[in-house]
C-alpha cells in the first residue's frame, strides 16, 4: 500500500490558487486503506472548493489512479467536464497524481503527501514513479516529480547537464527531469510555478515513522511478506 | 570585501582564471603554474571541486595555499558531496581561512566520474546552497533550535557569493528562471559555462537585463579540433561553431597553443561590451593566460 496523509486545507487552496474550475478526482485504492479518500474526501473538498468560490466541474473515483489504461477508460467518459475545468485535484499517492497529469493534460494537483512506508510504487504503475518524500510538490511541477525524473533530485530547476536533445548527463536514453517539467509548465502556461523556491527537503520524513510501524495495518502487512517468504508448511 | 568584488562594483572589466587540484598530493605543478602565470594576471582564481566527480585534492585546502601565496580564490562548492552539515562547516572554514568567494554550483553526477559507484547527496541544491550562504552571512544556520527558531552563530561570516548558468544550452528560459532564483538566494556575481558564439551570448545576455549582477563569460581554451568536437558531442551547453574547429584544424600542432590564445583573446574582445568580465578556464594550459589577454587587447 501507499500510504497518504491529506495536505492541510491552507496548501491545497493555495495549490489551487488561479483555477477557478476544478475536478476532483480520487484513488479508491491504497487512500480507502488508510482512510484519506474515498467518497468522504470528495465531499470534504468539494465543499473546499466550492468554500473558496471556485466551481466543481465533475468529481469520480477510481479504483488505482496509479495505471493509465484506468484513468483513461474511466475518464473517457467525463471528456467534457474534465476539459472544462483549470485543474484537476487528486486524492492518491504521487504516483497516481502524475498518472493523471500525463494521462490528461491539465494542471494534476495533489491533495495528499505520500508517506513513507519504505519504497513501493502502487499496484499497476507504469513509468510513474513515487520516492514517498512525504511533501508533496507535484502541485508546482506539472504534474512531473523532480524527485523521481532528476536523477540529482533538484528542486529549483536544471542543472547544467541538460543535453541538446533534452537528455540527461547521466545518460542519453534518460531525459532531463527539469526539462520535462519546464515544457509541460510552459505548455500548461504556468512557468511561474518554477519561479517559486523551493525549500531543501526535510530527511526525517524519508524514515518510517514509529507511530506507523505500531499501527494494526503495518503488523498486517509485515506479517503478509513474511508469510509470502516462508515455504508452505507440510503437515505431518 | 574581496579583490573581486571590489572591482566588479568598480565596473571594471574583470578577468579570473581557474586550477584544478591534482589527483595525489602533488600540489607542487598547479601552485607553479598560479603563481607564474595567473597571479598578476587575472584578479581571482577558481579552484575546481572534485570537477567531473573525479576524486582529487579539495577545493579548499587549495584554496586556502592560494591565499598563502598572494592570490585571490574562488573556492567552487559543489552540491554533489557533502550534506547541509558539511557544506555550511565548510563554508565557516573557508571564512575563518580567509577565503570570501565562493562559487555554488550543483556539481556533475558521480556516474561521470571515476567512483560511479558511490552515493550522490545534493542534500541542497546550488538555490539552497545560496540561500545557505545569506543565512550564515545573517548569523543563523540552517537548523531550527528547541523552540523552532534559527540556530545563531557565535561570529558570522562574509561572502561574495557567485553562481553558474548556461548561455547556450536548451531551454534558455529554464535557465533564466533558474538564474533568478539564485540571484534572489543571494548570488552576487555569475560565472558562465563555456561560450564560444558571440550571437548567442548576447541574446542571453539581453533575456537577463534585468537580472542585476555581473557576468563574467566562460572561456574555454581548445587544445585541439578533436576537443571541440568532442565537447559538441558530450558536453551539455557548449557548442564550438564549424569555423574555430577549423581554425585549430588547420594549425600546425606546433602553433595550436598560439591558435588557441587567438581565438579564446577574440573572444574575449567580442563579448566584453556585452557584459563585466571573463572567466578563462585553460584546463592545464596555464601559460596561455598571458596570451589570451594580448590577444584580447587586456594587456601588453
Amino acid at each position: 500500500m501507499n500510504a497518504t496523509e491529506r495536505k492541510p486545507n491552507d496548501e491545497i487552496a493555495e495549490s489551487l490558487d488561479g483555477a477557478g474550475k476544478v475536478f476532483i478526482l480520487g484513488c479508491q485504492g491504497c487512500p480507502i486503506g488508510c482512510e484519506t479518500g474515498g467518497q468522504p474526501w470528495v465531499n470534504d473538498m468539494t465543499a473546499l472548493v466550492t468554500g473558496a468560490g471556485k466551481a466543481v466541474t465533475g468529481s469520480a473515483l477510481i479504483d488505482m489512479i496509479c495505471n493509465k489504461a484506468l484513468v483513461g477508460i474511466r475518464l473517457g467518459r467525463m471528456v467534457e467536464k474534465l476539459a472544462a475545468a483549470d485543474a484537476i485535484l487528486v486524492g492518491s499517492c504521487g504516483v497516481g497524481v502524475q498518472a493523471v497529469g500525463n494521462m490528461v493534460g491539465r494542471r494534476a494537483v495533489p491533495a495528499m503527501n505520500t508517506i513513507c512506508m519504505g519504497d513501493y510504487q502502487g499496484l499497476w504503475p507504469s513509468e510513474e514513479r513515487c520516492a514517498e518524500c512525504g511533501e508533496c510538490v507535484l502541485a508546482h511541477t506539472g504534474g512531473l516529480c523532480p524527485v523521481t525524473l532528476c536523477a540529482k533530485s533538484l528542486m529549483n530547476g536544471q542543472c547544467g547537464g541538460t543535453g541538446d536533445d533534452g537528455s540527461c548527463e547521466v545518460s542519453p536514453e534518460r531525459r532531463c527531469g527539469w526539462h520535462l517539467i519546464y515544457e509541460r509548465l510552459r505548455a500548461l502556461g504556468r512557468l511561474d510555478d518554477m519561479r517559486r523556491p523551493q525549500a531543501p527537503r526535510d530527511y526525517r520524513k524519508r524514515e518510517i515513522a514509529d507511530a506507523r510501524r505500531r499501527t494494526i495495518r503495518w503488523a498486517l502487512e509485515v506479517a503478509e511478506a513474511e508469510d509470502a517468504d516462508q515455504p508452505q508448511a507440510v503437515e505431518p | 570585501m574581496s579583490q573581486l568584488q571590489q572591482r566588479l562594483q568598480a565596473g571594471d572589466f574583470v578577468v579570473t582564471g581557474e586550477i584544478g587540484p591534482p589527483k595525489g598530493v602533488n600540489v607542487g605543478p598547479v601552485l607553479h603554474e598560479a603563481e607564474q602565470y595567473l597571479k598578476g594576471n587575472v584578479v581571482a582564481v577558481n579552484v575546481t571541486d572534485i570537477q567531473t566527480a573525479v576524486m582529487r585534492v579539495g577545493s579548499l585546502a587549495v584554496s586556502k595555499m592560494l591565499v598563502d601565496r598572494g592570490i585571490e580564490p574562488v573556492f567552487q562548492m559543489v552540491c554533489r558531496d557533502r550534506n547541509r552539515l558539511a557544506l555550511q562547516s565548510d563554508l565557516l572554514s573557508a571564512a575563518v581561512l580567509g577565503i570570501e568567494n565562493v562559487l555554488a554550483l550543483t556539481g556533475d553526477h558521480v556516474v561521470m566520474g571515476d567512483h560511479k559507484d558511490a552515493k550522490p547527496v545534493y542534500d541542497v541544491d546550488s538555490v539552497g546552497l545560496l540561500r545557505a550562504m545569506s543565512g550564515l552571512e545573517a548569523g543563523t544556520d540552517m537548523g531550527l533550535d528547541m523552540k523552532g527558531n534559527p540556530n545563531q552563530l557565535d561570529g558570522a561570516p562574509t561572502f561574495f557569493k557567485g553562481c553558474c548558468t548556461t548561455p547556450c544550452g536548451p531551454d534558455p528560459e529554464a535557465q533564466v528562471i533558474k538564474l533568478e532564483k539564485k540571484v534572489a538566494a543571494g548570488a552576487q556575481f555569475v560565472q558562465t559555462q563555456a561560450v564560444y558564439d558571440p550571437a548567442t551570448f548576447e541574446a542571453f545576455m539581453k533575456r537577463i537585463a534585468h537580472v542585476r549582477v555581473p557576468v563574467l563569460v566562460g572561456i574555454v581554451a581548445l587544445k585541439s579540433a578533436g576537443m571541440a568536437k568532442y565537447m559538441n558531442r558530450g558536453v551539455p551547453g557548449v557548442q564550438v561553431p564549424d569555423a574555430i574547429i577549423q581554425r585549430m584544424a588547420d594549425a600546425p600542432k606546433e602553433d595550436r597553443k598560439k591558435v588557441s590564445a587567438e581565438i579564446a583573446g577574440e573572444l574575449v574582445r567580442q563579448m566584453r561590451p556585452m557584459c563585466q568580465g571573463a572567466h578563462l578556464m585553460t584546463l592545464g594550459w596555464d601559460d596561455l593566460v598571458p596570451d589570451i589577454l594580448a590577444a584580447a587587447g587586456l594587456k601588453p
